[in-house]
């Protein structure tokens, strides 16, 4: 992996991980399930969110390198697992484009990033989602993917914040 | 963004068509159709799309104190309004006031969606049409101080409703009757600094969107809002207008109608044998005008605003005003803070009906119950401000296109689409309703 932490001050890098989603609308938390497997992660804090942006934007503040865990509704096949390395390049917004407020994760990491407040190492992990409807199921597909993520996640974190 | 908006224009030399499928900057789902034939706007439509949500349906049967967290579920902008239009509707079917420090609170509460929901609304989602951006992200990138202010106002709003809420966006120490607990008065202490620095940045808000340019076009509206004496509109009062109306909460069904129309899965509204009208900043400002604090009047007056504003573009600046309203009342309930003896009021449940109507930031939202023996719902009724404005914003729409025909199509279609948004239209909220029309052969 390429990996610029720790930060060139050589102090520990603040890791954060974020589940974000709706835990009454079935696949929307898949976020929030990849966030409960990770419970008690060392070397990173783990939060859920449910997705509002400006929450969002605060809810990384300070951290160095963040995790993002969002359900998202691509037409692709269910629990395909999208990763996106957004620190330097642009999150596809037709992607993670569940909210229908129209202001939802992209729109947070592109606004968080002209305003300077995007953690130097942001990645971008997307759970394809089945069912949307009123629920607090996941469907097996995603409840896999989810398990996959957490792993994925779990070496990342430990990969980042690893002393040298 | 406008960028995506398929936009269709089938055009011949006399028919325009002006089509936005997904519009941008509002929340939930709708689109906008304006047809124009030799030199005459034919058509207006404000068409909402978004799936009608059943709410109505889903409080049926349940019981009495659930209505508040079901309800709030509407909205993730204004579940405040939810909550307190529930409360106030419940508790008048009980029999019991809310009043004193439990209701003082309350106020507090709403201050904070106020300032957290105008300043993502006048910020992220308006302010793009002024200086010709399509999307907050490149505002942003060009205005950072700007955009900075926002989240930092923004910021201060959602930390007013965790403090009191329990958290920012659904909260969950709201109770029929009061509060679940209530907080003390050293908690509420650390708030009014950030409420200061937030009246601060609301104030430069004023000045800064006054300076904005505004489309020439003024409506002569029927205006409608909360009165309570004394006090600028939010959580009670009778329902008025600049027409003569006065009414209690409970008579609102004698005077408002709502009604299906095809193109829209939001229910219309309008007023018994006067049609549309208008309720949210616009109408709070002209009826409340003398309510609020000497600051924010100032700053109003500043802002070259007066009570007999009808330029519904300069609803932004409106908003902003009541930002530096609420961050100043805001400090003022805070100041004033006694905790009370018991965190809610003890009630019981009664067969009966209950009506209650709150300001939410877009305008009234009004609630109605009735409730059997035991506290269950039998019947829901949910109004919503955006549902009342459409008849208007579709007004508006007309109105703008007929003064601005020589205007070129593109131009036309994003002055039609500011329209829209001068109303901070939300169409989650107005799709929340109950009618489901099936046709079986």
């Amino acid at each position: 992996m390429r990996d610029a932490l720790p930060d060139p001050r050589g102090r520990a890098v603040v890791a954060r991980v974020i589940g974000i989603g709706n835990a009454w609308r079935d696949d929307d938390a898949a976020g929030l399930a990849v966030a409960r497997l990770l419970e008690g992660l060392e070397g990173a804090e783990v939060l859920e969110r449910e997705g509002e942006p400006t929450s969002l934007i605060d809810s990384w503040e300070g951290a160095g390198a963040v995790w993002l865990v969002d359900a998202v509704s691509s037409g692709a096949e269910p629990g395909t697992v999208h990763r996106h390395d957004a620190s330097d390049q642009e999150l596809p917004a037709q992607l993670f484009r569940t909210s229908t407020h129209h202001f939802g994760l992209a729109e947070a990491v592109e606004l968080a990033r002209a305003v300077g407040r995007l953690p130097r190492r942001t990645i971008v992990f997307g759970i394809e989602g089945k069912s949307f409807d009123t629920g607090e199921t996941l469907s097996p597909e995603v409840e896999e993917a989810a398990a996959h993520v957490a792993e994925a996640v779990r070496e990342e974190v430990a990969a980042c914040t690893r002393r040298p | 963004m406008r960028g995506r908006m398929a936009q269709d224009r089938t055009n011949t030399p006399r028919t325009r068509t002006i089509k936005t499928d997904y519009l941008a900057r509002v929340e939930g789902e709708g689109a906008m159709l304006v047809k124009i034939a030799g030199g005459v706007v034919e058509e207006v439509k404000l068409d909402i799309y978004e799936p009608p949500r059943f709410f109505e349906a889903f409080l049926r049967g349940r019981g009495f104190t659930e209505a508040p967290d079901i309800t709030a579920r509407i909205c993730g902008i204004c579940p405040v309004a939810y909550q307190m239009s529930s409360c106030a509707a419940m508790e008048q079917a009980c029999g019991v006031e809310v009043g004193g420090q439990l209701r003082a609170l309350r106020r507090l509460l709403y201050c904070g969606e106020w300032i957290e929901s105008h300043a993502l609304h006048v910020y992220m989602l308006h302010l793009p049409d002024f200086l010709g951006y399509e999307s907050a992200i490149e505002l942003a990138r060009d205005n950072v101080d700007a955009v900075a202010k926002a989240l930092e106002l923004k910021k201060i709003g959602n930390e007013l409703m965790a403090l009191l809420g329990g958290r920012e966006i659904h909260p969950i120490n709201v109770r029929v009757g009061g509060w679940y607990r209530v907080p003390r008065k050293r908690e509420l202490r650390p708030m009014r600094e950030q409420l200061e620095r937030a009246r601060e940045i609301a104030l430069e808000t004023v000045r800064f969107t006054a300076g904005l340019d505004f489309p020439d076009y003024e409506q002569d509206y029927e205006l409608v809002a909360l009165d309570e004496p004394g006090e600028y509109p939010i959580d009670q009062g009778r329902i008025v207008s600049n027409r003569g109306l006065d009414i209690e909460v409970s008579e609102y069904d004698d005077h408002f109608v709502e009604e299906h129309v095809a193109w829209s899965n939001a229910l219309h509204s309008s007023l018994r044998e006067r049609g549309s009208y208008l309720c949210g900043p616009l109408a709070r400002f002209a009826l409340g005008f003398d309510r609020l604090s000497p600051l924010a009047a100032d700053s109003a007056r500043e802002a070259g605003l007066e009570a007999g504003e009808r330029n519904p573009f300069r609803s932004i600046v409106v908003r902003s005003v009541e930002m530096v309203y609420a961050a100043d009342e805001a400090i003022r309930l805070i100041d004033e803070y006694e905790e009370p003896d018991a965190p809610a009021v003890e009630l019981e449940p009664r067969a009966g009906v209950g009506y209650g109507c709150t300001e939410a930031p877009r305008g009234i939202l009004y609630h109605r119950y009735e409730l059997d023996a035991e506290g269950t719902i039998l019947d829901a009724k949910i109004v919503p401000p955006t549902s009342q404005n459409q008849r208007t914003i579709e007004e508006d729409l007309r109105g703008v296109v007929e003064r601005s025909l020589d205007v070129p199509d593109e131009e036309l279609s994003i002055l039609c689409e500011q329209t829209i948004r001068n109303y901070d239209p939300c169409i989650s909220c107005a799709t929340h309703f109950l009618t489901l029309e099936v046709e079986r052969s």
